[in-house]
């Protein structure tokens, strides 16, 4: 029985040791707190809190559509040296980021531990569906729409709260992220009001979306989403959908299209050549394209190409 | 109930201030204040609403809200009357205190279901003309804050099995990642794989001859893995396996376990670079080695190389991907009079070319491992279609030529499709 015992023993240690003999000794916790973003938009808000007392680098890319990123391994070694995982959370990244937390071996940042921060807790979320709901809707999000980055009082409320956290996990520097929250906080008032100026001509207009992803942004500026490309959330266009919506742009006026830069630009084409009607590629996230930079940056963008068409199509 | 007054009082309180507002708009210094004081009373709501939130999936509470309120909005929400809305969520009392607490605390359930039809002949490997082929239910969930659990039980159609259930401790120190329990082994690709996310119907011809056809390497054990730092953004991760040493059954066996010493064990080097944001490349080494069924002092090796490389440009990853694969897998298996060396391989390639529709084909090759001199080849095309993410229809055309000359010509139509929350499955 011993033998027996001493010899599973001892292929459990070689097996053991052959993993434990290859790794190094683990890197003396450098100073800057690591900050590892499910998206781009919460990796722009943590970088205008955290300053130089960070570094953070967001997993999915701005032009990304992040309900489908892929769970690469890559991402594995950045979460591994992470102090903080920001997510977006309302089950947006459910179908790539689970596992990814599981395999990286990284205790602070579990669901549920310090280093885990779900981004929804700070914001206003909208659309949180009431009663039973069905796969028969499309991808619902059970928990209310996930892209509450749009709506610039969200970005203020989210960058306290990631404020918050980061003086909590370094102390020493509170005051430091706490100041530049307030900072934040001003400058997003002042081109909020710019914003909000641009936008007012154009309360109310009706728009069609690619993907019911501009809730919050359209209530924020005031715009009225009467409809969408996708005839149920995550559901590609459907030929008699399309009809459906190429007719209701005709009746009710609607002359724009919002489509996310991931998305097939064939169907909205088709749908804005028929009623007459303009597409506009917006974005949802920072760094859709190159230049846009910061949570600034987004709306610039956004609302420039927005007013502008508005203008062309009265 | 705390937080709803509280997100009462603050609501009153802002409607207030609204009210207040209107009254003082004479003076312009006054509505810039009165301003700031709503958006700040605005914010203190929203982070009250998002505590309440975070209160609810802590204490269980679920999505809905306070069962009287959720039914009553149901009711008036009602859509059309024609259409059979699943019945509006009564306020179910479970036995014990905290009913509907408890229920938020299960697991996450999914059901795959995995139905096979089969045209052509096939005297080597008999298969029906329909069949369920497999009923996969997946219980997960996450056990305390140091470990989750992940059960798959599937259901043949004479049988119930487990599949894979084992617990993972994710918060071990050092970075390792411990499983234990009944898992698929980390030998190559295609063994680790549920029957659901195979590119294919089936699986290669090296796998059914060399490493225990459709069950696999899949044993109740140890696996302990570990990333190990590299440098230029290489990920690298070993894991070492320790297993009971029963695998397979009948003509498909590689281990068995004849006395308690006789365990298998099973080594896995995983290799992954990016080479660009829309290509990546993944290569795996493998070892396993374990007792054959003729005793304790017949040793079976198995060696594996496999090569993935993947491609999916970001701004189009829901129209396009590719997927290229292969593994080489040599057996060493001691039996009487001589020990056989038997080699198999297969090469598969699988192309999204629109945002439902993929293609594939497969090259297969393989001796068998108990008459290395007897080789199997074959090849398949496959054609899938999603009708969305939850199910799939896929028709596969298979040709084999099975060592002796028997020649074969297959037609699998297989429909997969999946109920609840079945978790993301691993890279």
């Amino acid at each position: 029985m011993n033998r027996v015992f001493s010899r599973a023993g001892s292929l459990l240690a070689v097996a053991v040791t052959m993993t434990a003999c290859l790794f190094s000794p683990s890197i003396a916790a450098a100073k800057k707190l690591n900050v590892i973003t499910a998206t781009t938009d919460l990796a722009a808000l943590v970088q205008e809190v955290g300053g130089d007392k960070i570094n953070v680098e967001s997993m999915a890319k701005g032009y990304q559509d992040p309900h489908f990123v892929e769970a690469k391994p890559s991402f594995l070694l950045k979460l591994r040296q992470a102090d903080l995982l920001v997510v977006v959370g309302l089950q947006l990244e459910i179908g790539w980021l689970p596992p990814l937390i599981t395999q990286c071996g990284n205790s602070r940042i579990q669901v549920g531990a310090n280093g885990y921060l779900d981004a929804s807790q700070f914001a206003e979320i909208l659309e949180i569906p009431q009663g039973a709901i069905t796969r028969a809707m499309g991808d619902v999000h059970p928990l209310g729409n996930p892209h509450y980055w749009l709506d610039p009082d969200n970005g203020r409320r989210v960058a306290k709260g990631i404020a918050a956290k980061l003086a909590e996990m370094d102390s020493e520097d509170a005051a430091y992220f706490q100041q530049r929250d307030q900072d934040f906080e001003r400058r997003l008032a002042e081109a909020d009001k710019k914003w909000l100026a641009a936008m007012a001509p154009y309360r109310g207009r009706k728009v069609i979306t690619y993907h019911n992803s501009a809730p919050n942004f359209a209530h924020h500026f005031g715009l009225n989403v009467v409809g969408f490309v996708e005839p149920r959330p995550g559901i590609p266009p459907t030929p008699s959908h399309t009809l459906e919506v190429i007719n209701m742009m005709k009746r009710d006026h609607v002359k724009l299209i919002m489509v996310e830069p991931y998305f097939d630009r064939k169907t909205p084409d088709s749908i804005a050549r028929e009623s007459g009607g303009t597409v506009v590629e917006y974005l949802p996230s920072v760094g859709g394209v190159k230049e846009v930079t910061t949570y600034f940056q987004l709306f610039d963008y956004d609302i420039a190409l927005l007013t502008k068409a508005f203008q062309a199509n009265p | 109930m705390k937080p709803f007054t509280l997100v009462c009082v603050v609501t009153l309180f802002a409607v207030g201030a609204c009210a207040q507002q209107g009254n003082t708009a004479s003076s312009g210094q006054d509505t810039a204040a009165l301003e700031q004081k709503v958006r700040d009373l605005e914010d203190r709501l929203v982070a009250l609403e998002g505590q309440v939130r975070v209160l609810k999936a802590q204490a269980g509470q679920a999505p809905a809200a306070t069962p009287g309120a959720t039914s009553a909005e149901t009711a008036s929400q009602t859509p059309a009357p024609g259409e059979s809305v699943a019945a509006a969520p009564s306020p179910v009392s479970l036995g014990g205190a905290g009913g509907s607490a408890a229920k938020a605390l299960n697991p996450d359930i999914s059901m795959i279901g995995d139905f096979v039809s089969y045209a052509g002949g096939n005297s080597i490997r008999p298969s029906p003309a329909l069949e369920m082929h497999e009923s996969e239910l997946g219980v997960q969930a996450i056990i305390d804050p140091y470990a989750r659990g992940d059960f798959f039980l599937t259901f043949g159609e004479t049988g119930v099995g487990v599949e894979e259930g084992y617990i993972t401790f994710t918060a071990l120190p050092g970075s390792f990642v411990a499983r234990v329990g009944k898992m698929r082994s980390a030998f190559g690709k295609v063994n680790g794989m549920h029957n659901h996310v195979l590119p294919f119907v089936d699986r290669p011809l090296v796998s059914q001859n060399l490493v225990g056809g459709e069950d696999g390497i899949d044993d109740a054990g140890l696996s302990v893995e570990r990333i190990i730092p590299f440098p230029k953004g290489i990920f690298l991760s070993a894991t070492g396996q320790v297993f009971r040493g029963d695998s397979g059954a009948g003509d498909e066996l590689v281990f068995q376990s004849h006395q308690k010493s006789d365990v298998s064990t099973v080594a896995h080097l995983r290799g992954y670079g990016d080479l660009n944001e829309s290509t990546n490349l993944e290569l795996g080494l493998s070892y396993a080695r374990g007792h054959n069924e003729l005793g304790t002092n017949f040793i079976t090796s198995l060696y594996g190389v496999d090569a993935t490389v993947r491609w999916k440009p970001l701004r189009r990853a829901i129209y396009h991907s590719f997927v290229g694969r292969s593994e080489f897998i040599w057996s060493q298996r001691q039996q009487a009079p001589f020990e056989q060396r038997a080699f198999g391989m297969y090469g598969s390639a699988e192309y999204q070319f629109h945002r439902r529709w993929f293609v594939g084909g497969r090259y297969d090759w393989s001796d068998r491992p108990r008459e290395a001199n007897l080789t199997d080849k074959g090849g398949s095309a496959i054609l899938t279609y999603w009708p969305s993410e939850f199910s799939q229809i896929r028709g596969q055309y298979r040709y084999t030529d099975y060592a002796g000359n028997h020649k074969t010509n297959e037609l699998l139509l297989q429909l997969l499709f999946s109920l609840g929350a079945h978790g993301a499955h691993p890279f």
